[in-house]
């Protein structure tokens, strides 16, 4: 037994199940986490049913619950008991559900624990309907009335169902109406208050520059009052559309029997999940997939999309391969091509590998010393004197965030690319130098083609690493809620100086920093595989241009 | 053995003589069975070869014979007491030679004699190993090369240089070619074309390469990759051509292709080539130089060099004593 022991050893073997276990634990892992974010995040935007049952506890304490049930979890008796509240039973563990009863505006609060034993009669009638709405959360309850003007044009018993197309007809017109009224807010409206703003900011120039002339603001004037005369006619459409998006309004009961009254303006979508069949719900749950990936925020960032942090990661990740890959690059071609060897490169080579084990935070806080108060003021006072002391670039922005996470991966790209450098046959470089060629035409006209394999390969690591990296951004240039994106129709049309949002940072705000955690949750969730996904795609398009140059320039070995 | 090797040598002028009808055809037909039998002895041990380092030069169909002389011949380079440093190290020890032009010249010695060092010192790519260092002068028509004001670029434009292993570039075979053009400055379609066709016939690849021009050369086999190689190098229109061990990488037949190439090109090119295969020198070069430990040991015509050396050192090595 020993000797075959011996010989098992010998043979290898248990390095092989070595190896061959730790690459197994590893995919296991990942697909567990990827698992895990996409189950939990996902099954989010499912349309749940929604249940009735009346609860009756032991205290006495009765009342009637609409909602959709949320989660379950076991809790020890003597925990419940503990809290203070009376229970009847010998078992160990009791269920706990999490019910999400919706109607913030009612009960103060979107979600409830009900303990199992006291649920009673649970029933999941069809007529419930289910109201998303632009503030307050959701509703839930039954459409007793529908009203227009404060006048009632329909009516219907708790019970019934008979108004209900009348309901989503009008649903549907105050649904197009409020994206009417966005478009004009959001984008005409802030075109022009953009140009006004660009004109006060040339009046003070003028100002500065003592070219104030009469000629010069009767010019801005002329502008100005064009620009107003056309917020003018927005403001009185807008007026119109407000009035006809809040003539129509519904009469519903929530769950504690009170009757309220919410105006259509405010309702995103109805829908009743208990009368949906499969094939509807499954419609209900791609609309809300695509909302969530390409809608703005709303309450908080609990609700609605996370477009603006998408945008913003993706924008900013290709900003700062923009700016990391020439800087890295050149620098690399320095150090390996150009400089003499010796004791200063080594120093040098050993400062750049230090600097890509440096915490990320303390680039964030370098950029924001460096880059935003020194250059950025500096900036600031060069060229933008006319909007002070309203800082311009002095302030946290997507420039700077980018540069600052270019700052912290460049190590990456110069190491990978001295890689690629050294990796170059040198005859090859020969053969060029040897018809005639420069060093720089060398350089130029085969290496550089040859180790962009390479360079790709330093820039994939940098987009990992820069897109995951959250920590230096909040110092930098990442908000909670950017008003608009940093890339528009207004000139010109990419605002470096603007603040962004991030998905990183979403994560950690709506995850950390939300006022209602219990909705947050299952967003924490979806942004992360979002997230992911983000960055699965951006080193998939890197990995994909890196596999064509290779395919390119493949290597010389024969 | 030394008898042996001796009566080749006899025999040596009467077999060159006979043959000297038809060389270009004659080179053809014997080439290849002196490759075959380079190969052959090479995979033997020599214990059971007597002869094996020995040259008969009467096999190898030369078509001038011993009429050439040094004093007769146009100088190309003219490599004047020169000494060349590696560091501390020295590599070459008061070289002096002169390489006539249209003429092959070949350089043989043991490894590490300074063969290749000295043949790329004629085309200035030392100046690339950090620490090495020249006193002396090689003069190209009367200019110094070292001198300082001598843009390197352009000496190695006249000086072209192939080397041991192809090294083709990662583009297509068309713009191997014309890439010394291109860096020229040459940009025009109708001239660049007229070129690569050009160089590639003289290359003797144009037949095998024209309707794949656009396809990556490194997709060609070792053989045409260095032909590939020769090509890009003439289509700069060089003076002169190094071959650093051209044929060393390859199989015989690609060999005997490149050898025949040299016997070509020679009418246009001053050639130098670095060869450790003896034959090869024999049966390609006008005049041999052979180098020993970093010294010039003994230079002249081919013929003269392998029957009859002047030097003890060149007799031991080219009848295989040592090396």
């Amino acid at each position: 037994m020993r000797e075959s022991l011996g010989n098992w050893t010998k043979s290898g073997s248990p390095w092989i199940w070595l190896n061959a276990g730790a690459v197994a634990i590893s995919v296991i892992m990942v697909i567990g986490l990827l698992a895990l974010i996409a189950v939990r995040g996902l099954g989010h935007f499912w349309p749940a049913s929604i249940m009735e049952a009346d609860v009756r506890e032991l205290n006495g304490n009765s009342f009637h619950l609409v909602g959709e049930k949320v989660e379950t979890v076991s809790v020890p008796v003597e925990q419940i008991r503990a809290a203070g509240i009376e229970i009847d039973t010998d078992q160990e563990l009791v269920d706990r559900h999490l019910i999400k009863i919706g109607n913030r505006d009612v009960h103060g609060t979107d979600f409830r624990w009900v303990l199992e034993d006291f649920i009673e009669e649970v029933r999941y009638p069809e007529n419930l309907i289910a109201v998303e709405r632009h503030e307050w959360g959701n509703f839930y309850g039954y459409l007793l009335a529908l009203k227009e003007k404060d006048k009632t044009v329909a009516v219907q018993a708790a019970g019934e169902n008979s108004i209900w197309p009348e309901f989503k007809k009008r649903v549907d017109r105050a649904v197009e109406i409020h994206d009417e009224i966005y478009q004009i807010e959001k984008h005409e409206i802030g075109r022009i208050n953009y140009a006004i703003e660009r004109l006060r900011l040339k009046e003070r120039r003028l100002e500065i520059d003592g070219e104030n002339t009469p000629e010069n603001l009767a010019e801005l004037n002329a502008e100005r009052s064009v620009l107003n005369a056309e917020y003018e006619v927005l403001q009185q459409q807008l007026a119109d559309l407000y009035t006809a998006a809040n003539r129509d309004s519904f009469v519903a009961r929530a769950m504690n029997g009170q009757e309220i009254e919410v105006s259509l303006s405010k309702v995103v979508r109805v829908y009743q999940p208990n009368r949906m069949d499969i094939l509807d719900k499954m419609g209900f749950y791609s609309a809300k997939l695509w909302e969530f990936a390409s809608d703005d925020p709303r309450e908080a960032n609990t609700e609605g999309g996370i477009f603006p942090a998408i945008f913003g990661t993706v924008m900013m990740v290709l900003l700062m391969s923009v700016l990391v890959t020439p800087f890295g690059v050149i620098a690399a071609v320095y150090l390996r091509e150009y400089a003499k060897q010796g004791f200063t490169t080594r120093m040098i080579r050993i400062a750049v590998n230090n600097l890509a084990g440096v915490p990320s935070v303390v680039y964030g806080v370098f950029g924001l010393g460096f880059f935003i108060y020194f250059l950025g003021g500096n900036i600031d006072q060069l060229f933008f004197p006319e909007a002070l002391p309203a800082p311009t670039f002095g302030t946290p922005g997507l420039m700077w965030a980018s540069l600052t996470l270019a700052l912290l991966t460049v190590p990456v790209v110069i190491v990978a690319t001295e890689e690629g450098l050294a990796r170059i046959p040198r005859s090859v470089r020969e053969g060029s130098l040897a018809l005639g060629a420069t060093k720089a035409e060398t350089l130029w006209r085969v290496v550089l083609p040859m180790a962009s394999p390479a360079m790709m390969t330093g820039v994939i690591l940098a987009v990992a690493r820069a897109a995951g990296e959250v920590a230096p951004l909040m110092l930098v240039g990442v908000v909670k809620l950017a008003p608009s994106l940093p890339l528009d129709g207004n000139y010109p049309f990419i605002h470096l100086d603007q603040k962004f949002m991030h998905l990183g940072f979403h994560i950690y705000d709506v995850g950390f920093q939300s006022p209602n955690v219990e909705a947050a949750r299952p967003l924490v969730y979806a942004t992360a595989l979002l997230l992911v996904i983000v960055i699965a795609l951006l080193n998939f398009s890197a990995v994909a241009i890196r596999n064509h140059l290779r395919e390119k320039y493949k290597s010389l070995e024969m | 053995m030394e008898a042996q090797a001796e009566n080749k040598v006899t025999e040596a002028p009467v077999a060159t003589g006979a043959q000297t009808q038809d060389p270009a055809n004659n080179a053809t037909g014997s080439s290849m069975t002196d490759t075959q039998n380079v190969t052959g002895s090479q995979g033997k041990p020599a214990a059971h070869e007597t002869k094996s380092h020995s040259i008969d030069i009467s096999s190898m169909n030369r078509g001038e014979g011993s009429s050439l002389s040094l004093e007769q011949e146009t100088t190309c380079l003219d490599v004047r007491n020169m000494d060349l440093f590696y560091g501390e190290k020295q590599a070459l020890f008061d070289v002096n030679m002169t390489i006539p032009k249209q003429r092959v010249t070949a350089f043989i010695g043991p490894s590490g004699c300074g063969k290749s060092t000295l043949l790329r010192s004629l085309n200035r790519m030392n100046d690339l190993v950090d620490g090495c260092r020249i006193t002396g002068e090689i003069n190209m028509e009367g200019q110094n090369i070292y001198q300082k004001n001598v843009d390197v670029a352009e000496l190695r434009r006249r000086v072209g240089m192939v080397f041991q292993k192809p090294n083709p570039f990662p583009k297509s075979i068309y713009e191997n070619v014309a890439y010394g053009l291109r860096i020229q400055g040459i940009n025009k379609k109708r001239t660049l074309d007229e070129a690569v066709e050009w160089a590639l016939r003289s290359a003797a690849l144009w037949d095998e390469v024209k309707d794949r021009l656009h396809e990556s050369a490194l997709g060609m086999s070792g053989g045409q990759q260095q032909r590939l190689v020769i090509a890009r190098t003439i289509a700069v229109k060089p003076e002169v051509l190094l071959l650093d061990e051209p044929a060393s990488a390859l199989d015989p037949i690609s060999t005997l292709k490149i050898e025949e190439l040299i016997y070509e090109l020679k009418d246009k090119f001053t050639i130098a080539i670095v060869t450790h295969n003896m034959q090869q020198a024999a049966r390609v070069s006008d005049y041999t130089a052979f180098m020993y430990m970093g010294n010039l040991i003994e230079f002249g015509n081919t013929d003269m060099l392998f029957t009859n050396p002047k030097e003890k050192k060149t007799e031991d090595y080219i009848t295989g004593r040592y090396g």
